[in-house]
Formats: C-alpha cells, structure tokens, sequence
C-alpha cells in the first residue's frame, strides 16, 4: 500500500443534448424568463479595432449540417488581452471576448458580431497570431469540443503561431483557417467545422 | 512566492469517449481524428467571468422563476445544492453554475419536445446562479421527471438535470448531468453509459440529503461539481512572464 493522493476526480462530462436551449439561450427553446441572457454581445460598444462577423455552419459525418450546436467564443481584444485578471492587461469598458450563439433549427447556419482580436502572448516566448477560441457542444458530442478559428488575412503570423504550427499534417492546418468574405461593406468570416471526413476540423485537448 | 500555473491534464479516461455507437447519435457527431494537446496558454488559463449584474436572485428559483403569481409547478419540491471546487478540493468561488431540466412529467418547454406529457404552465426549467465565496451553490426546483427518447425503441432518461458550469478558465469549462440516487433507469442509459467507469458515473448521481431539507417543505440532494484543478508550483512556472 501506498499513501492516497487525496486529489478530486473531475466531474465527467456529458452530452448537453437537444434541449440545450433551454439552459443557456431560452429565447431559442420558446419563451422568455431571464431579465437578460447571456453572450449575445462579444466586444461591447467602446471596443478598438475593426468590427467583424464570424459565420459557419457545423456538418456531421454524412455531410449534414448539425442544426442544434451551442458555440461558445472566447477571445482576446484588438489589443490582444483577455477579459480576464490574468489576460494581460485591462480591456475597454464593456468588452467581454466571450459569446455564446446557437445554430438556426432550419439552415444549422450560426454567427456572431465581434472585433477582430490581436495578437496574444505565447506560452513561453512570441505571440500566437490572432484566433478566437471555440466551444462546441450538441446533442450527440459526449463532451464539448475546443477548436480555434484563425484569420485568412493574417498569413504571416498564422505561418508564426505556436498551436498552428503544433499540427504536423499541415494540410489540416487550413481547416482553421477562417475565409475573410465582403457582404454590403462588411467583413465577413466564414468558418465551417466538421466533425468528421476528409476534411474534419482539428479539435484540442486544451 | 508561487503562482498558479497550468491546468491538470483532463483525464480522458474518465470523461465519455467522443464516440459510442449504443449512443446513436455520437456516431455521425464524433471526431475520428485524435485530439492535438495543446499546453496551456494564455488563451486556455483565462475565461469569462461573470458577476451579480448578470443573474437576478430569482434566477435559482425554478418553483418561482416562470409561475404565475400564488401558484407553483407541479411536483416533488427539491433543493438541489453543493459546492463546485476543483481537483485539489479548493472551493470554485464567483462562477456561474446554469441548469435546465423537464418538468415533473417528463416534458422540457422547448419547441423541439413533443412527448405526450403535458407542459406546466408555471414552469420554465432554467436557472442559473453564482457559487458563493465557498464554492456553495444552491437551486429549488421540483423534480424532473423521466422521459422516453430515440435511441434504441425503448429507452428512457432516468430523471436528471443539466448542469453547465464556467470556472475560472476556459480550459475548466464543462457540462455535465446530474442523477437522483436511487433511481434503476441510471444503469440502463445510453447516455450514461457513455461514461466508463463506474465512479465516475457515481460521481453524477447526487444523494438524498434529509439534513438539507426544509422540513413540511422541501427535500435535498447534495450535488458537489469537480472542476480540473491547477498546479501552484514552487519550481518552474512558464506561464509567467513569459
Ligand atoms: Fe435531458
């Protein structure tokens, strides 16, 4: 016999399945209840830097699109810091990073308002090129998935990034690679995860 | 002087595999790749947080939060209640603890449920709260009935609530489902079982705690939420600094 470690074990995860609405965005689910819900505004009225959207769509392994995902976003300003007493500084008034947005029941297509984060500190030394964390999780997903979306129009640093370069099958790289886009002036990103074939996002364990 | 440092590495053991085809549904919604490991940054050690400007205290009454003036919903009434800490046993304080759950029937109020049993009119099935500076949480609520669901022809969910807890750092986030012990439809479920080891599913289910109950009135369960831990090391912390 050996003395106990006396560490907790973390609770196990499971599927936030189909009603997952409900929970954390009931207006989606059919009714009103909360005075306000939350993460429906990422960057707030006073943040810097250049105002973007983020769209996608999550597709399954049969080409599907998954029409009841929950997406958290969690990012860093234009400045590159977290809202958060270890992000690296303070944040604009108002400026969260975080968001939460489900896909719509017809289409599966999901999107959210934001300003485009800077570059963040490195785990040990540089920075990691500008990237919005991504949580996902729907009926179906055991446990929620992390991925990071990275911006197309950031080729320098992308080739520079620590996670990035981390991926020895570069070809998979790309599949978080986010598209920049144009629609009536506004800078658009589209991003589309899939959870299995050829082409399937890489997801972390973080 | 020690600083935490990084996240214990999540024990994937324990957590469900991605996928299991007696859950159908992970089948076509289960990444086949690996994961990529990533050592904690600066992106994983922070998080949201959240404040009393964010939840009213209302919001952890499900017996009042929907229901019409004088009235309440229908069933047993239940205070689910615990502390969230993390692997090293530290109270998790100042996080935002969210549930859902059916009703006492078995029927959620979402537009997607059309199972038979009947909407309660004067119950909504969302609360949500900060733990306080102990990690302690508590919610009212009634309890949750059992429900059927297309996995094999008949299964049913033993009665459960859904829990989604933030932590300090996205790399803590986690949902998960609370269980009622006692209840025989626990071994039985897909769902479940996607979990492995039994303690882990033990972990899930939450006991009756009399001394909890408000007497003529209520009755407890004690539900505790694990979330990973940190290391505060004395030796070398690369997360500082930098
Ligand atoms: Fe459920």
């Amino acid at each position: 016999m050996t003395q106990s470690l006396d560490y907790l074990k973390e609770t196990a995860s499971q599927t936030a399945g189909p009603y997952v609405h409900i929970g954390l965005a009931p207006g989606a689910a059919g009714f009103d209840i909360y005075r306000q819900e939350l993460g429906w505004d990422i960057a707030g009225p006073n943040a810097r830097g250049e105002r973007i959207r983020v769209e996608g769509i999550v597709i399954d392994g049969t080409g599907s699109p998954v029409k009841d995902v929950l997406l958290e976003a969690w990012q860093a300003n234009a400045d590159g810091i977290y809202a958060h007493p270890e992000g690296g500084g303070e944040v604009e008034e108002g400026f969260r990073g975080w968001g939460r947005v489900i896909t719509d029941f017809a289409t599966g297509e999901w999107g959210f308002d934001t300003v485009k984060p800077g570059c963040t500190r490195g785990r040990n030394v540089g920075t990691q090129a500008p990237h919005i964390n991504l949580w996902i999780v729907a009926r179906g997903i055991n446990i929620g998935l992390n991925t990071r979306l990275y911006f197309e129009d950031e080729a320098e640093a992308n080739a520079a990034d620590p996670v990035l370069n981390l991926i020895e099958w570069e070809r998979r790289r790309a599949t978080l690679i986010a598209r920049r886009t144009e629609r009536d002036g506004q800078t658009v990103y589209r991003f589309d995860i899939r959870l299995q074939g050829e082409e399937e996002t890489v997801f972390f364990d973080i | 002087m020690t600083k935490p440092g990084e996240y214990y590495q999540r024990d994937r053991m324990w957590h469900p595999p991605a996928y299991d085809k007696d859950y159908k549904t992970s089948v076509t919604r289960s990444p086949q790749y690996s994961l990529i490991s990533l050592q904690n940054s600066v992106s994983e050690i922070t998080g949201p947080t959240f404040g009393h400007n964010d939840v009213d205290p209302l919001d952890n009454d499900l017996i009042k939060n929907y229901a019409q003036p004088g009235q309440s919903p229908i069933g047993e009434r239940i205070i689910v209640h615990g502390r969230v800490l993390d692997e090293n046993g530290r109270p998790v304080p100042n996080t935002l603890v969210e549930v859902w759950q059916a009703n006492a029937g078995g029927r959620y109020r979402h537009k997607k449920d059309t199972y038979l049993a009947p909407i309660d009119p004067n119950f909504g099935g969302c609360g949500r709260t900060l733990t306080d500076e102990n990690g302690y949480y508590f919610f009212r609520t009634v309890k949750p009935g059992a429900y059927p669901w297309r996995n094999w022809v008949n299964d049913w969910r033993p009665a459960h609530i859904h829990l989604s807890i933030f932590g300090h750092a996205f790399a803590q986030r986690l949902i998960t489902q609370m269980y009622f012990e006692g209840d025989p439809l626990i071994a039985t479920c897909p769902i479940v079982n996607t979990i492995r080891d039994k303690a882990a599913i033990g972990q899930l289910i939450a006991a009756l705690d009399k001394n909890a109950s408000v007497p003529l009135d209520s009755i407890a369960y004690k539900f505790d939420i694990v979330l990973r831990g940190r290391r505060s090391t004395m030796f070398e912390n690369r997360l500082e600094g930098n």
